[in-house]
C-alpha cells in the first residue's frame, strides 16, 4: 500500500514541474498576447486542479493508511452532515467563478475581430489550404512538401516532416490579421498553435478570426479537423515579416502573378514536347491527384475510382479536361480551373493517357486545354 | 430468505430450455444479463485490437502498417465498439442481473423485450463489422460522423452503418424503458424511494438519459442518410442548411451520451466503497440529488465540443458556464466517496482496489475536462491528443474500471465461487501501471500540438507515441488476464456464502451464491 | 407501497429471436436498397422484404401470445401498469425523435438561413460566398439559387387539421364508452375515427401530389421542402402506424376482446393516437402556418 500511495503521490507532485516552460510537456506560450493569456490561463486552471487534487487525495490517502481495517480500524457511524455537504457545494462553486473571470475575459478579446490591418481568406479543401490575401489580388494554394518517400519510411524523415509546405502564408507582425476561413468541401480547422488561433473551417459559410503576432519567424500547425483520408497531411506554415519585408513580398507576388498570366498566354502559341509536358504532368499527377487516385493511378476502390483504365480518360479528351476544370459536383472530385494552370493541366491529362499502361499515345496541348476553357465559358459554365 | 426457498417450491412452471436453445429463447433477467456481459467483453476485445492496430501504426512516425484511409475506419469503429458495443453493454447487463435482485423483484418487467433488446445487438454489431470488409470500407468519419465528411463525401457503405446505429438506438431505447418500468413499478414492499440502492437509483436516472437522447441520434442519421442518399440538405448551406447542425443535433444526444458511460459507474462504486470500507454511503440524499442534477445539466451543455466551430460569442460562454458548472454535483460524489472512506474499517479487495484507482484516475479526467470546458483554453486542446486523453481516464479508468469493479464484486454472487485472487490482484496492478503510461503521456502529446485522428506525425512527438503505445500493449495484453480470472470463476472454485462480502448490504446478499434462477417470486420484505 | 402481487413472467419464447432476425435482414436490406438506388443491381430490396415479412410473422405470433396469455387472465393489475408505463416511455422516446426534425426546422429558421443571409457573425458569410442571397422564410430560393414554391395552410393541411382534431374526439367517445362497457358506441366511434385517419393519409398523398406536380416543392428543393417533407412524412408513417393499432383493436373488439377494466391495448393504441395529433398540432402550425 506505502509502494501505491508513494507512486501516486510522486506522481500528483511531480506533474506541475513537468510543466513549466515551453517543454515538450506543456502547451506553448506562443508569440501573440492573447496566446500568452491562454496560456496564462491554462497554467492557472491546471494548478487549482492540482491543488484540488492534492487536497482531495491527501484526506483518501490518509484514510487508507490509518483507517485500515488490518490495523484495528473500527467503523465510525456517521453518515450524514447538511453542513458539510452545504460546504463543499459552495467552495468548488466559488473557485468555479473565480475561473469563469478570466476566461470570460480573454475569450472575449479573441472574438473581437474589427479594426483589421489586412484580411486573408482561407479556405480548406481536401487537401490543402488555398490563401486569398483580399483586396490584393494575390492568392495560392499551399500544399504538404514532405516527400512521399520520407512518409513511406524509404528516406531519412527531414527536420519539419509533415509540417512544411510548398509556399508558406505570409503575414507581417505587428499587424492585426483577420482570417476568414471556409472551405470548398468537408470541415477543416486552421490551427497555428503559437497564435492560439483554432476556426473550422465549414463549407458554405465564413467563420472570423485575429493574430497580432510579436515575433517575426516561422510557425507551424496543423489542420485540426477529421477531413478525409489525408486529415493529417495538410499542415500549415506561417511565415511572419516584419511589414516592411511583408510589402515587399506582397509587391513581388502580384508581380509573379502577372508573370504567369502572362506565360500562360506565351503557351497558346507554342507545342510542347511529349517529355516536357509528361514531366510536368508527372510533377502535378503526384502533387495534386495521387492522395486520392493514387501513385499507381488504381484509386481506392469503392472510395476513389482508378484513373488507370477509367473511361473518361481513355475516352474523348474533352470529357476529360473538363472533369479535371470542373470536377463533379457532390463528390470529392474537386475542380482544379483555378489551382492548376493550362500547362500543368494539359500536362497532366498527357501523363494519365499515357501511364500505367493506358498508352493512347496522345499529346494535349496548352492550348487545346485553354480552347475548352473558352468554350465552356460560352456554353455558360 | 424464507421467501427464496419458498419460490424455488413454487415454480413448477418453467426451467430453462437446454443447449443454445436456452440462451436464445430466454425471458430470465440473469441469463440475459451474462449474455449482455458476455458481449460486451467479446466488444471490448475486438474494439481494443483495433486500438491495438491504430497504437501499432502511431508507434514510429512514418506510415508503417496500415494506409490511412484504413486507419480513419479502425478509430471510427474503435469509439463505435467501445463506446455502444462494450460499455454500454456492460452496464446494461449489470441492471439485468442486479436491478431485479436489489430492488426484490422476480424478473425485469418485460422479460421477451428483454430478450429482443440484448438479441438485436449482435446483428447490429455484425452489419458495422460486415462493413469493414466491403469494398470501400466502413466508416470512417469518427464515431462523431460529422457531416458533410459523412454525406456528400464518405464511401458507399454509409447507409449500412445508419442502420446498424438505428438498431443499435432500438435496443438501448427498449432496455431502458424495461429498467425504469422494473424499478417504478416492481419494488417489493417497503423498498421506498430513498431506500433504493444507488446503483438501482444511478440506473434509473441513467434509462430516463437513454430515452430522451437516443431518438436524436436515430434522427441525426436519418438525416444523414437523406442528405447522402436522397438529395436533402440539412448540412450542406447551398440549400439552406448547415454542417454545424448536424453538430447540434448529434452533441445533443453525445454530451448526455458521456454521461449515460459514466452515472451506472457512479453507482457501482457507491456500493463497493461502503462494502469495504464497513461503513454507510455518506450523503445517500446529496447522492441522488447530484446525480439528478448531472443528468439534468447534461442537457445544456452540448456545444462544449463545438467551440471552434465558430458559434456566436453568447452562445459559447452559456455553454462554458454550464459545462463548469456540471464539476460541482460530480464534486460532491467525488467528497462523499472519500468521507465514506474517512474512519471507516477499509481493506483493499480487487473491487475495492479497482473503485479506489477508479476514483483517483476519474477525478483526473474530470479535471482534464474541465480544462477543456474553458472555451478560449478549448481553442487550443480541442481536437488534440489532450481531449483523447481526457476521455479515456473517464472511459478506461472511470467506466470500464467500475465494469470490472462490479464485475468483480458480484462475480461470487453469479457463480458461486470466488475468482482467483493472486490473478485478480495481478490485474489490477498491471492495469493500473500501463493504463497511466499509456493514457498520462497523451495530455503531454496533445498539448504539444499533436492533432487526433491522424495515421502520422511530426517528429517531435516520437518518444511519447512510442511509451503510449508500450503502455497500450501492455494494458491490452493485461486484459487477458481478466478474461482468464472470468473463465475460471465461473468454471470453479472456492464456494462462498450468501454474504460473500462481510460489510456488504442489500437484498441479492441474501440469496444463495450462486443465485437461484428464479430469485424472488414473492416478493421479500423490506425493513 | 401497495401490495404486491404475483407477477407473470412468461415461460421462454422464440419469438424475440425471430424479430432479431427480422431487423437484421431489414437494416440490412434498407441499406443496401439504398445503395443501390444508383446502380443496376438490386437485390437488396428482396432482403428487405422477406425482413419485413419475418417481422409482421413475428409480430402476429407475439401478440398472438400475449393476447392469449391476457384472455386467460395471466395479468394482474400491476402488470397492467408496467405495460401502461411502457407505453408512455416509448411515447416519449417517439417525441424527442420528432424533436430532431422539429430542431432542425428551428436551427434552419432562426439561425441558418438568417446567417447566411448576412445575419449575426455572418455579415462575411453573405458578403463573400452568397452575395445574392436573401434570407426568408419560408426559403422560396436557395443560396444555390433552387427554386420552389410555399405550401399554403388554407387548403388540405386545414382540412386535414380538422379531420385529425375530430379523429381524436371521437376516440376519446369511444374511451369512454368502453369504460362504461357499451360495446356497440365503442365500436361505431373507434370505426369513426379509423376511417378519418384513412381520409387523413388519402388527402396527405393527394396534397404531395400537388406538390410535386404544381408547386415544384419536392423532398430534394432545400432545407424547406426537406424539413417539410421529413416532418409531415414521418408524421404520416406514425398516422398508418396508429390507424393499423386503432384497426386491430377495433377487430378485437369484434371478437369479444377488452372489459371495462382491462384494456390495455385499447389504451395504448389510444395514446399513440393522440400523440401522433398533438405533433400535427405543431407541424400545421411551425410547418404550415407561420
Ligand atoms: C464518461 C465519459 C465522460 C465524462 C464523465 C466526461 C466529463 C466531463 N467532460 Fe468530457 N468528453 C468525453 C467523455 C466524458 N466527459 C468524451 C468521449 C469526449 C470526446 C468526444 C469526441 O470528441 O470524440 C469528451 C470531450 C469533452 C469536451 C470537448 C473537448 C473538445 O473536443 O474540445 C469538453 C469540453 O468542455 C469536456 C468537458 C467535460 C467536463 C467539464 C466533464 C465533467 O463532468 C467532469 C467533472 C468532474 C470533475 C471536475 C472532477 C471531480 C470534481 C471535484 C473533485 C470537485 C472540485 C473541482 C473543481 C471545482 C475544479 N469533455
Ligand atoms: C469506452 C470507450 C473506450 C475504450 C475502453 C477505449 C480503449 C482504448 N483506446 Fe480509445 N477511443 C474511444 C473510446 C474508448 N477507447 C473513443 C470514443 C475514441 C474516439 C474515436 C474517434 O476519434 O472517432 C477513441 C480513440 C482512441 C485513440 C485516438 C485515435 C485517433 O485519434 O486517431 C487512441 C489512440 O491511441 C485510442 C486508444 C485506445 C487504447 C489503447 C485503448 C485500450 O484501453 C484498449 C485495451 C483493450 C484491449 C487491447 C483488448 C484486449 C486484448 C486483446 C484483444 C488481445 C490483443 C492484444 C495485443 C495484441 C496487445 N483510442
Ligand atoms: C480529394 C480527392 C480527389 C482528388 C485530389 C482528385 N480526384 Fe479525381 N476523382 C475523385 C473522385 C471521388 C472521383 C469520382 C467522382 C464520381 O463519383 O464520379 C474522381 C474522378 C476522377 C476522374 C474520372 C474517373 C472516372 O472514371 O470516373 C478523373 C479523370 C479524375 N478524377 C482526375 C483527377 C485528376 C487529374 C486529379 C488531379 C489534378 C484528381 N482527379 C484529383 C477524387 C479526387
Ligand atoms: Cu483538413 Cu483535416
Ligand atoms: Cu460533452
Amino acid at each position: 500500500m506505502n509502494k501505491y500511495l508513494s507512486v501516486v503521490s510522486a506522481f500528483l507532485l511531480t506533474t506541475p514541474l513537468f510543466s513549466y516552460g515551453n517543454s515538450a510537456f506543456n502547451m506553448r506560450e506562443g508569440v501573440t498576447d492573447i496566446s500568452q493569456n491562454v496560456y496564462q490561463l491554462h497554467m492557472t486552471i491546471f494548478l487549482i486542479c492540482c491543488a484540488i487534487g492534492v487536497v482531495v487525495f491527501a484526506v483518501m490517502f490518509w484514510a487508507m493508511i490509518y483507517h485500515r481495517k488490518s490495523k484495528g480500524a473500527q467503523p465510525a457511524q456517521f453518515h450524514e452532515s447538511t453542513k458539510v455537504e452545504i460546504l463543499w457545494t459552495a467552495i468548488p462553486f466559488v473557485i468555479l467563478v473565480a475561473m469563469a473571470v478570466p476566461a470570460t475575459k480573454t475569450l472575449i478579446a479573441m472574438e473581437d475581430v474589427s479594426k483589421a490591418d489586412l484580411t486573408i481568406k482561407v479556405t480548406g479543401s481536401q487537401w490543402k489550404w488555398h490563401y486569398e490575401y483580399m483586396g490584393h489580388d494575390v492568392d495560392f494554394y499551399s500544399v504538404l512538401s514532405t516527400p512521399r518517400a520520407q512518409i513511406d519510411d524509404l528516406e531519412e524523415k527531414s527536420e519539419n516532416y509533415l509540417l512544411e509546405v510548398d509556399k508558406p502564408l505570409v503575414i507581417p507582425t505587428d499587424k492585426k490579421v483577420r482570417f476568414l476561413m471556409t472551405s470548398d468541401d468537408v470541415i477543416h480547422s486552421w490551427w497555428v498553435p503559437d497564435f492560439a488561433v483554432k476556426k473550422d473551417a465549414n463549407p458554405g459559410f465564413i467563420n472570423e478570426a485575429w493574430t497580432r503576432v510579436n515575433e517575426e519567424g516561422i510557425y507551424r500547425g496543423q489542420c485540426a479537423e477529421l477531413c478525409g483520408k489525408d486529415h493529417g497531411f495538410m499542415p500549415i506554415v506561417v511565415d511572419a515579416r516584419s511589414p516592411e519585408a511583408f510589402e515587399h513580398w506582397l509587391t513581388n507576388a502580384k508581380q509573379q502573378k502577372l508573370e504567369a498570366a502572362a506565360a500562360s498566354v506565351a503557351l497558346l502559341d507554342q507545342t510542347l514536347s511529349k517529355d516536357e509536358l509528361m514531366q510536368t504532368g508527372e510533377q502535378v499527377y503526384m502533387a495534386y491527384c495521387a492522395a486520392c487516385h493514387q501513385p499507381t493511378g488504381m484509386g481506392l476502390p469503392g472510395v476513389f475510382p482508378a484513373v488507370k483504365g477509367s473511361p473518361i480518360v481513355l475516352g474523348e479528351v474533352k470529357d476529360h479536361i473538363d472533369i479535371i476544370l470542373h470536377g463533379k459536383p457532390g463528390t470529392a472530385m474537386q475542380a482544379f480551373a483555378k489551382q492548376l494552370s493550362i500547362k500543368e493541366i494539359a500536362g497532366v491529362v498527357t501523363y494519365k493517357r499515357n501511364s500505367w499502361g493506358n498508352d493512347l499515345d496522345q499529346v494535349i496541348q496548352p492550348s487545346e486545354v485553354q480552347a475548352r476553357i473558352d468554350a465552356n465559358k460560352e456554353a455558360g459554365k | 430468505m424464507s421467501t427464496v426457498a419458498q419460490s424455488e417450491q413454487n415454480h413448477h412452471d418453467h426451467h430453462a430450455a437446454k443447449g443454445f436453445k436456452r440462451w436464445l429463447y430466454t425471458t430470465n433477467h440473469k441469463d440475459i444479463g451474462s449474455l449482455y456481459l458476455i458481449f460486451s467483453l467479446t466488444m471490448f476485445l475486438i474494439g481494443g485490437a483495433m486500438a491495438m492496430v491504430i497504437r501499432a501504426e502511431l508507434f514510429q512516425p512514418g506510415l508503417q502498417l496500415v494506409d490511412p484511409h484504413f486507419f480513419n475506419q479502425m478509430t471510427t469503429v474503435h469509439g463505435l465498439i467501445m463506446v455502444f458495443g462494450a460499455v454500454m453493454p456492460a452496464f446494461t447487463g449489470l441492471a439485468n442481473w442486479m436491478v431485479p435482485m436489489m430492488i426484490g423483484a422476480p424478473d425485469m418487467a418485460l422479460p421477451r423485450m428483454n430478450n429482443w433488446s440484448f438479441w438485436i445487438l449482435p446483428f447490429a454489431f455484425a452489419i458495422l463489422l460486415m462493413s469493414l470488409f466491403m469494398e470501400g470500407g466502413g466508416p470512417a468519419f469518427g464515431w462523431t460522423f460529422y457531416a458533410p465528411l459523412s454525406t456528400t463525401y464518405s464511401n458507399d457503405n454509409t447507409a449500412l452503418f445508419v442502420f446498424a446505429v438505428h438498431i443499435m438506438g432500438i435496443s438501448s431505447i427498449m432496455g431502458a424503458i424495461n429498467v425504469i418500468v422494473t424499478i417504478v413499478n416492481l419494488r417489493a414492499p417497503g423498498m421506498t424511494w430513498m431506500k433504493l440502492p444507488l446503483f438501482v437509483w444511478t440506473w434509473l436516472i441513467t434509462a430516463f438519459l437513454l430515452i430522451a437522447v437516443m431518438p436524436v441520434l436515430a434522427g441525426a442519421v436519418t438525416m444523414v442518410l437523406t442528405d447522402k442518399y436522397f438529395g436533402t440538405s440539412f448540412f450542406d448551406a447551398a440549400g439552406g442548411g448547415d454542417p454545424v447542425m448536424f453538430q447540434h443535433i448529434f452533441w445533443f444526444f453525445g454530451h448526455p451520451e458521456v454521461y449515460i458511460m459514466i452515472l451506472p459507474a457512479f453507482g457501482i462504486i457507491s456500493t463497493i466503497i461502503p462494502t469495504f470500507s464497513r461503513k454507510k454511503l455518506f450523503g445517500y440524499a446529496s447522492m441522488v440529488y447530484a446525480t439528478s442534477s448531472i443528468a439534468l445539466l447534461s442537457f445544456i451543455v452540448w456545444a462544449h465540443h463545438m467551440f471552434t466551430t465558430g458559434m456566436p460569442l453568447a452562445g459559447e460562454l452559456f455553454f462554458m458556464y454550464a459545462t463548469m458548472l456540471i464539476s460541482v454535483p460530480t464534486g460532491v460524489k467525488v467528497f462523499n466517496w472519500v468521507a465514506t472512506m474517512w474512519r471507516g474499517s477499509i481493506s483493499f479487495e480487487v473491487p475495492m482496489l479497482f473503485s479506489i484507482a477508479f476514483i483517483v484516475l476519474f477525478t483526473l479526467g474530470g479535471f482534464s475536462g474541465l480544462m477543456l470546458a474553458i472555451t478560449p483554453a478549448d481553442f487550443q486542446y480541442h481536437d488534440t491528443y489532450f481531449v483523447v486523453a481526457h476521455f479515456h481516464y473517464v472511459l478506461v479508468t472511470g467506466a470500464i474500471f467500475s465494469i470490472m469493479a462490479g464485475a468483480y464484486y458480484w462475480l461470487p454472487k453469479w457463480t458461486g465461487h470466488m475468482y482467483n485472487e493472486r490473478l485478480a490482484k495481478l490485474h489490477f496492478w498491471l492495469s493500473l501501471v500501463s493504463v497511466n503510461v499509456l493514457f498520462f503521456p497523451m495530455h503531454f502529446v496533445g498539448l504539444a500540438g499533436m492533432p487526433r485522428r491522424i495515421p502520422d506525425y511530426a517528429l517531435q512527438f516520437a518518444d511519447f507515441n512510442a511509451l503510449i503505445s508500450i503502455g497500450g500493449f501492455a494494458f491490452g495484453l493485461s486484459q487477458l488476464l481478466f478474461v482468464a480470472v472470468v473463465y475460471k470463476c465461473a468454471k470453479g472454485g472456492a464456494a462462498v456464502p450468501d454474504k460473500v462480502w462481510d460489510g456488504a448490504e442489500g437484498l441479492e446478499w441474501e440469496v444463495p451464491s450462486p443465485a437461484p434462477y428464479h430469485t424472488f417470486s414473492t416478493p421479500p420484505e423490506v425493513k | 407501497m401497495e401490495k404486491y402481487e404475483q407477477y407473470y413472467v412468461p415461460e421462454q419464447s422464440h419469438w424475440p429471436i425471430v424479430g432479431a432476425v427480422a431487423m437484421f435482414l431489414i437494416a440490412v436490406g434498407a441499406g443496401l436498397t439504398v445503395m443501390q438506388l444508383s446502380s443496376d443491381v438490386g437485390y437488396g430490396q428482396y432482403v428487405l422484404y422477406a425482413g419485413l415479412i419475418i417481422l409482421f410473422y413475428m409480430l402476429f405470433g407475439w401478440i398472438k401470445n400475449v393476447i392469449h396469455e391476457s384472455q386467460t387472465g395471466l395479468y394482474s393489475a400491476q402488470m397492467d401498469r408496467s405495460f401502461r408505463q411502457s407505453m408512455s416511455w416509448f411515447i416519449f422516446s417517439e417525441v424527442m425523435f420528432f424533436g430532431a426534425f422539429f430542431g432542425a426546422l428551428f436551427y434552419a429558421r432562426v439561425l441558418s438561413v438568417p446567417w447566411l443571409g448576412g445575419a449575426g457573425n455572418n455579415a462575411m458569410t453573405n458578403e463573400v460566398l452568397w452575395p445574392t442571397f436573401e434570407a426568408v422564410w419560408p426559403l422560396l430560393s436557395t443560396p444555390a439559387g433552387e427554386t420552389t414554391q410555399a405550401m399554403g395552410w388554407q387548403g388540405l393541411p386545414l382540412i386535414n387539421t380538422l379531420i385529425l382534431l375530430t379523429s381524436s374526439v371521437t376516440l376519446h367517445f369511444a374511451h369512454v364508452a368502453i369504460e362504461q362497457d357499451q360495446r356497440a358506441k365503442v365500436k361505431l366511434f373507434l370505426g369513426a375515427t379509423v376511417a378519418l385517419g384513412c381520409i387523413f393519409l388519402a388527402l396527405q398523398v393527394l396534397e404531395y401530389m400537388h406538390a410535386y406536380a404544381d408547386l415544384d416543392l419536392t423532398l430534394q428543393a432545400g432545407i424547406y421542402g426537406n424539413t417539410f417533407y421529413m416532418l409531415t412524412g414521418f408524421h404520416g408513417v406514425h398516422v398508418t402506424l396508429g390507424t393499423i393499432l386503432l384497426l386491430i383493436v377495433l377487430l378485437r373488439l369484434f371478437k369479444g376482446h377488452f372489459t371495462a377494466k382491462q384494456h390495455f391495448a385499447f389504451q395504448a393504441a389510444a395514446w399513440y393516437w393522440h400523440f401522433v395529433d398533438v405533433v400535427w398540432l405543431c407541424l400545421f402550425v411551425f410547418v404550415y402556418v407561420l
